[in-house]
């Protein structure tokens, strides 16, 4: 009988170091980051708590602009990696028979080096001194780039092309990966009978292979938006003060000019409208297909 | 007339078959294109670390040279960054893969109350930007009085490392036969016996894969780590640190290496998996 209870406390016992772990570092700073978003002061004479809710509104009206440009960076970079990333996905999943494993392996091993030396990388590569730049100037092609507006005044680095092509980059793995997965569960035999009943392969991969990889689509573009949408590394390497994300606002009032509540404030801010995000683009996909 | 209905017939069964052989060309073109972007930092990362330096930074070309492979450390603070970066990945990976093991056993192995909300706290930490996490940990840091440092980066990447832990090893214990767990205890092994020399020695190549990935993502954490080091630098912020000031080519040496190591971790762990096998 003793020894039946102590089964029944198993699972507790294997629970609590990791869970006091995540409750403490986890749970606990939620807590703290939002008594220090409503906190009022300057770090030289200390912050007091004041149920000061002007912080909100206050870094809303102040960076509007980076809030938006940030959304607008991780929409264009998710839309980008899924265009990218879909067909290498497929391709993986139905054409590479048995180098799967391989191609796979290609996909997360440029990731095995440190993300800011990734980044500096790009630097390098879009650097108005480096040769792809040099090129594009020789032979026209930046005017035309130019008048796109994708390059500025004959420049790739410091523009938002720049951030945007690097964040794209470092999140395209988590693109791949998850729609790899689901593409890679769907029974090929459905696609046989589609192409039985006389449908073309277009109409049979946009009603029987694409929706059945919905599930990978949804995982994909909400691990490449969330980190797109709160990251800074990208726009502080490769930017201009003119694509500053509220990531980069963040770190600047958390770490330089020590204004914790505003900061804390950015913080809260940056989730909620992540989770409206994400809520939306749920109920646009359809729950019901994500499960 | 037979002939010509059966031609017309077949037309465009061709036509069908021409358009998914372009197709899938298509889809193969598109792959290689896709392997080549995500190919050509890493090509000038190594290439770069050969580069013979002319000023501060490594942007333009200037000749080979091996001066940086030949003193991988001769940048101030670069050497001690390392080394600070591997004792971080080594001990927060102990701690996380032991913590986040335990936790995908008690999910897999038991339903208990609580059981939605353990996994739900799990999966939350992997859906919150990096650089509200970092923030947040500071906040609660600041609010103690706890001098930031070495200990608060271990933290810190323990905490990111437990979830990913928790997912990774639960995946791979979604196929295991627990029927055997039950074969040992009815030859008299007790639960102890039955973990040690059954359960363990099957699950292992799912605890390893958790943990040389836990390894890899300390060893490349920035934004949180920015976050909760205090004095201290690890090889990222030693990285984002130069990005400013110079950035020699002994970091591409670094990175190079760092990938090299990686990749022959991963070919070992495979041959003793297929060996075993």
């Amino acid at each position: 009988m003793g020894f039946g209870r102590l089964r029944a406390l198993i699972p507790y016992i294997l629970l609590a170091p990791g869970m006091a772990w995540l409750l403490i570092f986890f749970v606990a700073p939620m807590v703290t980051l939002a008594q220090s978003s409503l906190e009022e002061g300057v770090f030289e004479t200390g912050f007091r708590f004041t149920w000061h809710w002007q912080n909100f509104t206050d870094s809303v009206d102040r960076f509007q602009e980076q809030f938006i440009r940030s959304f607008r960076y991780a929409g264009f970079a998710t839309v980008l990696a899924f265009i990218i990333g879909y067909p290498l996905a497929y391709f993986i999943a139905w054409r590479a028979g048995r180098f799967k494993n391989y191609f796979l392996f290609l996909v997360v091993l440029p990731f095995f080096t440190t993300y800011l030396i990734r980044t500096l990388a790009w630097q390098t590569i879009l650097s108005d001194e480096g040769e792809a730049v040099r090129a594009m100037r020789d032979s026209g092609v930046m005017d035309v780039l130019d008048t796109l507006h994708i390059a500025q005044n004959g420049r790739l680095l410091a523009t938002p092309t720049a951030v945007v092509t690097a964040i794209t980059y470092n999140l395209l793995p988590f693109m791949v990966l998850p729609i790899y997965v689901s593409l890679e569960r769907i029974d090929k035999r459905l696609v046989e009978a589609a192409h039985d009943l006389y449908g073309g392969p277009i109409r049979a991969f946009l009603r029987v292979v694409f929706p059945l990889s919905l599930p990978g689509v949804f995982a994909g573009t909400l691990l490449t938006f969330i980190p797109a949408a709160g990251d800074f590394v990208n726009a502080a390497l490769l930017g201009s003060p003119n694509t500053t994300m509220i990531g980069n606002v963040i770190q600047s009032r958390f770490l330089v000019l020590l204004d914790y509540p505003s900061a804390a404030a950015l913080s809260f801010i940056l989730m909620a409208a992540i989770l409206i995000a994400v809520g939306l683009y749920a109920r646009l996909l359809g729950t019901e297909e994500i499960t | 007339m037979a002939t010509m209905e059966a031609a017309a017939r077949r037309r465009p069964a061709l036509a069908l078959r021409a358009l998914r052989f372009l197709g899938g060309q298509l889809v193969t073109l598109w792959a290689a294109l896709a392997l080549v972007y995500l190919f050509l930092p890493i090509a000038v990362m190594v290439l770069f670390s050969f580069n013979h330096i002319e000023g501060r930074f490594n942007f333009v070309w200037n000749g080979f040279s091996l001066d940086a492979w030949r003193h991988p450390f001769a940048v101030d603070g670069l050497e001690q960054a390392m080394v600070l970066s591997l004792e971080v990945a080594a001990i927060s990976t102990v701690i996380a893969t032991a913590l986040g093991t335990f936790i995908a056993l008690a999910l897999i192995r038991y339903r208990f109350f609580g059981f939605s909300a353990t996994n739900l706290l799990v999966l939350i930490p992997l859906t919150t930007p990096e650089i509200v996490l970092g923030a947040s940990l500071l906040t609660l840091f600041l609010q103690l009085g706890i001098q930031t440092g070495f200990t608060t980066i271990v933290i810190a990447h323990v905490m990111f490392n437990i979830s990913y832990v928790v997912v990774t090893v639960k995946a791979r214990l979604r196929g295991f036969d627990w029927t055997l767990e039950e074969a040992a205890m009815d030859l008299g092994a007790n639960e102890f016996q039955t973990f040690r020399k059954v359960t363990l020695p099957l699950i292992f190549p799912g605890i390893l894969a958790a943990a040389l990935l836990a390894f890899a993502l300390s060893l490349d954490d920035f934004i949180i780590t920015l976050f909760n080091s205090g004095q201290e630098v690890t090889f990222p912020l030693f990285v984002w640190g130069a990005a400013r000031v110079a950035v020699p080519p002994q970091i591409n040496v670094m990175g190079t290496m760092i990938m090299g190591s990686t990749v022959a971790l991963m070919a070992l762990s495979l041959l003793l998996q297929r060996r075993r096998a």
